[in-house]
């Protein structure tokens, strides 16, 4: 019989060796499937630089436009808290930087772990809010594919088993903690092969229009 | 003989797609927000006007043909290959509602440039022989006479003559080596050739050498809104080779925000080569002169008056300030709409929508979201700076029963020219 | 030594008082977590009950759990009970030796067929039956044997419960725990490296007092011991709340007592008193005493990964399956870029011009 401490074990060993390896190969290869399909040189004579352009849009698209805002402003402030509390649980939970250190040999400062839980909740709330809004907003249930389905899940469930692991909501506590290591491995394996690559694609995408707008002399 | 068919199509959406392209599928996320950006989904509420899926067939190319996770996606069944029925279906989509305003492009917050995709999709739509009927019609007039709109040659000179004799100035046409060669758009041809006497009148008032070219005179460009590269490149050439011929220094471009972009941007890339000349857009040029010091002007219009920025001019030509620039030289009384510059919304009827009598129900529909930005302001004259928005603003401010005067920029300054 | 004298007649003869006695029972109610108003009830029990028949099976052991036990500080609870049940066999503690102690075994086996506690300490090896014998009987052999006529049967110490140390990988001796082998027998469970005694005392009291035996969580651990998570007890824990954690054995946070997470501690999944009970008579316990918790009364504590990597950090070396993955996909995404290209080429090939001609189909 497989206790909740193999489990643990096993989440914590072959299982991640093999999400990560499936993480990992995804990226790089979709990465480079993307990249490695190339454009024609622009042969325009330039107003600006590809390269500010390019630049700039990768950090200016993350500010709405003002007329965009008024009319998006439910999805708009609800990405902004979803996005940012991800990353907050994600990079400044202590445990979690532990797992940066082993990976990449440095560690930053943490936040107070009782912080992480109120951010978590909010972060929790706002995916639901997320979800509701697709259900009901008659744009985004028209768009919405399975995929998207998929991605909120994986995603929901990887925040939402770290909260119940750290209340201890689930004993014993190897099994609510493997539990929430399982779900943060299925959410990497499912990573590369759904709408969830944008974590990266992003910024290819803007680097593209930002710079094609750039040798315009257009600021987007 | 050739014909248009669903291979040929298929075809060209596998040469179209490109890195871009294949970040911008991949970063989608479907929040919908390039719904919000397009006129034609806020004035009728329907998701099928949602932009990114109006790309949803160069998206099945892509995700089918470029990715090995398509691939294996298709090769278990779980994906539908592209059908010629579903391309007719989209031609509604890919061009009966949408005017490449690229809005869209500007809010999508994973920086896809949806319009970019647009365009590109359409040379697939175009080779599988589903574009509209009027745009077709359209390009084989611009081939076949030298104007979209079928006035070529002969109406020009008439318009020229016409204007001489009423201004009594001689207006250049074919004369060799003079530092300017300027574009006409076929809609000022037809409807505004008060553009060309203004041009004449700016034109000697700062002292510069300049020309029309019988051979290469039609600034707008029809292969480049139906999507055929080819063509387009054919009426490129036109004008390089004429511009090559006269050895001038700088084209002109005329108002006409799309003409701006087909001979500027887009030219020397279907032409495969940099241009031996400059293109600069009118209002860009009047700007210079302006800063210069050589384009002076007298008087003030009494009017409240705001400007319609161009889609193609604004977000896809970079040529933002020029206009205000210019206005504050002649209005007193000048005020902006809410959404304005690269934020602007379209008069509905670019990117093909006005050759389109299918589309011509819904274009109105959409012309209410200028109606309401126009109804907030109060004002008595609407500028704008293309010959084409010039006459759908004109047509749709007509059908919302709105009494309101539409003026070109460039007039407007000829008309305030100190002696 | 009589086999019918109850504990209270053997404590008075002993020289303990009634008030020691009552005293005692009050310790024994304490540590099952049982009100005051149990007190009389106890020693009512205690002073009519004959002393229990113990057999304890020493197998691939260290002799830890016995002397986690016996170096116990008198008076302690620990001490009077083993004063006071009937230890009729223990190798390390009898003075028979020999056949004289096997007979004693066989003895008690009779004399209380199906009313002895058998107690096990190590694992029993199922590889090779001649890496552990005693007197020429392989460990399992004897195992079956004396579990067959006892009432229950309490697993003291992580290998005897969960195989321990000899179970470790590779398990040389294919060291089983004792419920692989026993499934019809009542067992406890009462792992730890060594258990803590007051845990082993307290389920004897339990088992001498009431005769019943105490409820267990899914591992088979007595939950009155094993019920509460290190982590959740743990005086450091408001440290972890604050994020306030040591770096290193020695730096500041070392210093000051901060959370032991970082240095692996594996408090968060293990199930023990220590937090509470602590250690050498209320001295301290591990991670009072600046080190991690080991996790010892877990499943396999041994082979969870390394004790002081940080619970959070996958055990094996994923750094270097991310870069070999991250190449492979390298070579995968330029693979198919190049199909790509070809492809994307051959429609450029394919490319028939488009004239005014080919805009409709014919």
């Amino acid at each position: 019989m497989m206790t909740s401490g193999d489990f643990l074990f096993w989440v914590r060993g072959p299982a991640f060796q093999i999400a990560t390896a499936i993480f990992a190969f995804g990226i790089s290869w979709h990465l480079l499937e993307i990249l490695s399909l190339g454009r024609k040189p622009d042969r325009s004579v330039p107003r600006g630089s590809r390269m500010l352009g390019g630049l700039r849009t990768i950090f200016s698209r993350s500010i709405a436009d003002k007329s965009i805002f008024q009319s998006s402003a439910f999805t708009i402030v609800a990405s902004y808290i979803f996005h940012l509390g991800f990353f907050i649980v994600l990079f400044l939970l202590v445990p979690h930087i532990m797992l940066f250190q082993a990976l990449l040999g440095f560690g930053w400062a943490g936040l107070p772990t009782t912080l992480i839980d109120v951010i978590t909740i909010i972060t929790l709330l706002a995916l639901l809010a997320l979800l509701i809004h697709r259900l009901k907003n008659p744009v985004r249930r028209f768009l919405s594919t399975f995929e998207d389905y998929l991605a909120w899940t994986v995603t929901f469930l990887a925040l939402l088993t770290g909260y119940l692991a750290y209340h201890h909501s689930i004993q014993p506590y190897s099994l609510v903690l493997g539990l929430h290591i399982l779900s943060v491995e299925i959410l990497m394996v499912v990573f590369p092969f759904t709408k969830l690559m944008h974590t990266f694609t992003f910024i290819i995408a803007r680097w593209y229009i930002g710079a094609n707008a750039g040798h315009r002399g257009i600021q987007l | 003989m050739s014909t248009a068919s669903f291979e040929r199509g298929y075809n060209a959406f596998k040469e179209q797609i490109d890195a871009p392209i294949a970040a911008y599928f991949s970063s989608c996320v479907r929040c919908g927000t390039c719904a919000e950006a397009c006129l034609f989904f806020t004035e009728t509420g329907d998701p099928k006007y949602t932009p990114i899926y109006k790309l949803e067939p160069l998206r099945k190319v892509w995700e089918q043909e470029y990715t090995l996770f398509g691939k294996l996606k298709s090769l278990l069944g779980l994906s539908k290959k592209l059908t010629d029925n579903e391309l007719a279906e989209w031609q509604e989509l890919i061009y009966g509602s949408c005017s490449m305003c690229g809005r869209c492009s500007m809010v999508c917050p994973v920086g896809n440039d949806l319009v970019y995709m647009i365009r590109k999709a359409r040379e697939g739509m175009a080779a599988a022989g589903h574009a509209p009927p009027g745009i077709v019609a359209g390009t084989q007039r611009a081939i076949t006479t030298g104007s979209a709109t079928g006035v070529g040659l002969p109406t020009l000179q008439a318009q020229i003559r016409r204007t001489e004799r009423e201004m009594g100035i001689k207006i250049p046409v074919d004369v060799q080596g003079t530092e300017y060669m300027a574009l006409i758009s076929a809609m000022e041809i037809l409807n505004y050739p008060e553009y060309i006497g203004a041009l004449s009148k700016i034109m000697a008032r700062v002292g510069k050498t300049w020309t029309l070219s019988s051979e290469g005179f039609e600034a707008t460009n029809a292969g480049v809104q139906i999507g055929v590269s080819e063509i387009a490149k054919e009426l490129v050439m036109r004008i390089v080779n004429a511009a090559e011929k006269l050895q001038v220094k700088t084209v002109i471009s005329p108002e006409c925000g799309h003409a701006y972009n087909a001979i500027r941007w887009d030219g020397p890339n279907l032409v495969g080569r940099p241009f031996t000349f400059k293109v600069k857009h009118i209002l860009e040029l009047l700007d210079e002169w302006r800063e210069q010091g050589l384009l002076k002007t007298e008087g003030f219009e009494q009017a409240r008056m705001t400007f319609h920025d161009p889609c193609q001019l604004v977000r896809r030509g970079g040529v933002i300030k020029q206009p205000r620039n210019l206005l504050k030289m002649v209005a007193t009384n000048f005020v902006e709409m809410e959404d304005h510059g690269k934020m602007n919304w379209c008069c509905a009827a670019g990117g093909g929508m006005g050759a389109q009598e299918e589309a011509e129900e819904l274009r109105l529909k959409a012309f209410n979201r200028k109606k309401t930005q126009l109804d907030a302001l109060k004002v008595d004259t609407l500028v704008t700076a293309c010959a084409n928005c010039r006459d759908y603003l004109e047509e749709g401010l007509e059908v919302y029963e709105i009494d309101m005067p539409v003026v070109g920029l460039t007039e407007m300054i000829a008309d305030h020219l100190s002696e | 030594m009589s086999k019918h004298q109850t504990i209270a007649e053997r404590l008075h003869s002993q020289g303990f008082s009634r008030r020691d006695f009552l005293k005692f029972c009050g310790m024994t109610a304490t540590i099952m977590g049982l009100p005051p108003a149990i007190i009389p009830q106890i020693a009512k029990a205690l002073e009519k009950t004959p002393r229990q028949s113990v057999i304890w099976l020493s197998f691939q052991e260290c002799t830890g759990c016995t002397e986690s036990l016996t170096r116990a500080h008198t008076p302690t609870i620990e001490g009077l009970i083993f004063d006071h049940i009937s230890l009729d066999y223990h190798l390390t503690l009898q003075a028979a030796a020999g056949k004289a102690a096997e007979l004693t075994r066989q003895q008690a086996m009779q004399d209380n067929k199906g009313n002895y506690l058998l107690i096990v300490d190590g694992s029993i090896p199922v590889g090779n039956p001649g890496y552990s014998t005693i007197a020429g009987r392989s460990n399992k052999d004897m195992l079956m044997e004396v579990a067959e006529g006892a009432k229950a049967i309490l697993a003291v110490g992580s290998c005897a419960a969960f195989g321990g140390i000899p179970h470790a990988y590779p398990n040389p001796t294919g060291a089983v725990p004792v419920e692989e082998l026993i499934t019809d027998k009542p067992i406890i469970n009462l792992p730890g490296c060594p258990p803590i005694p007051v845990a082993i005392a307290g389920v004897i009291a339990q088992i001498v007092t009431f005769g019943t035996l105490p409820e267990l969580d899914s591992l088979k651990r007595p939950l009155s011991f094993y019920g509460q998570n290190i982590h959740d007890r743990c005086y450091r824990r408001p440290f972890y709340d604050k994020g306030l954690f040591a770096e290193s054995f020695d730096d500041e946070g070392a210093k000051k007592g901060w959370c032991l997470y970082k240095l692996g501690c594996k408090g968060p999944v293990t199930y023990n008193a220590c937090a509470t009970t602590k250690w050498n008579a209320g001295v301290s316990f591990p991670i009072e005493s600046g080190h991690g918790c080991l996790g010892c009364s877990e499943p396999n504590f041994w082979d969870a990964g390394s004790f002081y990597k940080a619970l959070s950090v996958p055990t094996g070396d994923f750094a270097q399956t991310a870069g070999y993955a991250l190449a492979a996909g390298a070579a995968v995404g330029v693979a198919s870029g190049i199909l790509n290209k070809m492809k994307k080429r051959d429609a450029i090939g394919n490319h028939e011009t488009v004239t005014i001609d080919d805009l409709e189909r014919k």
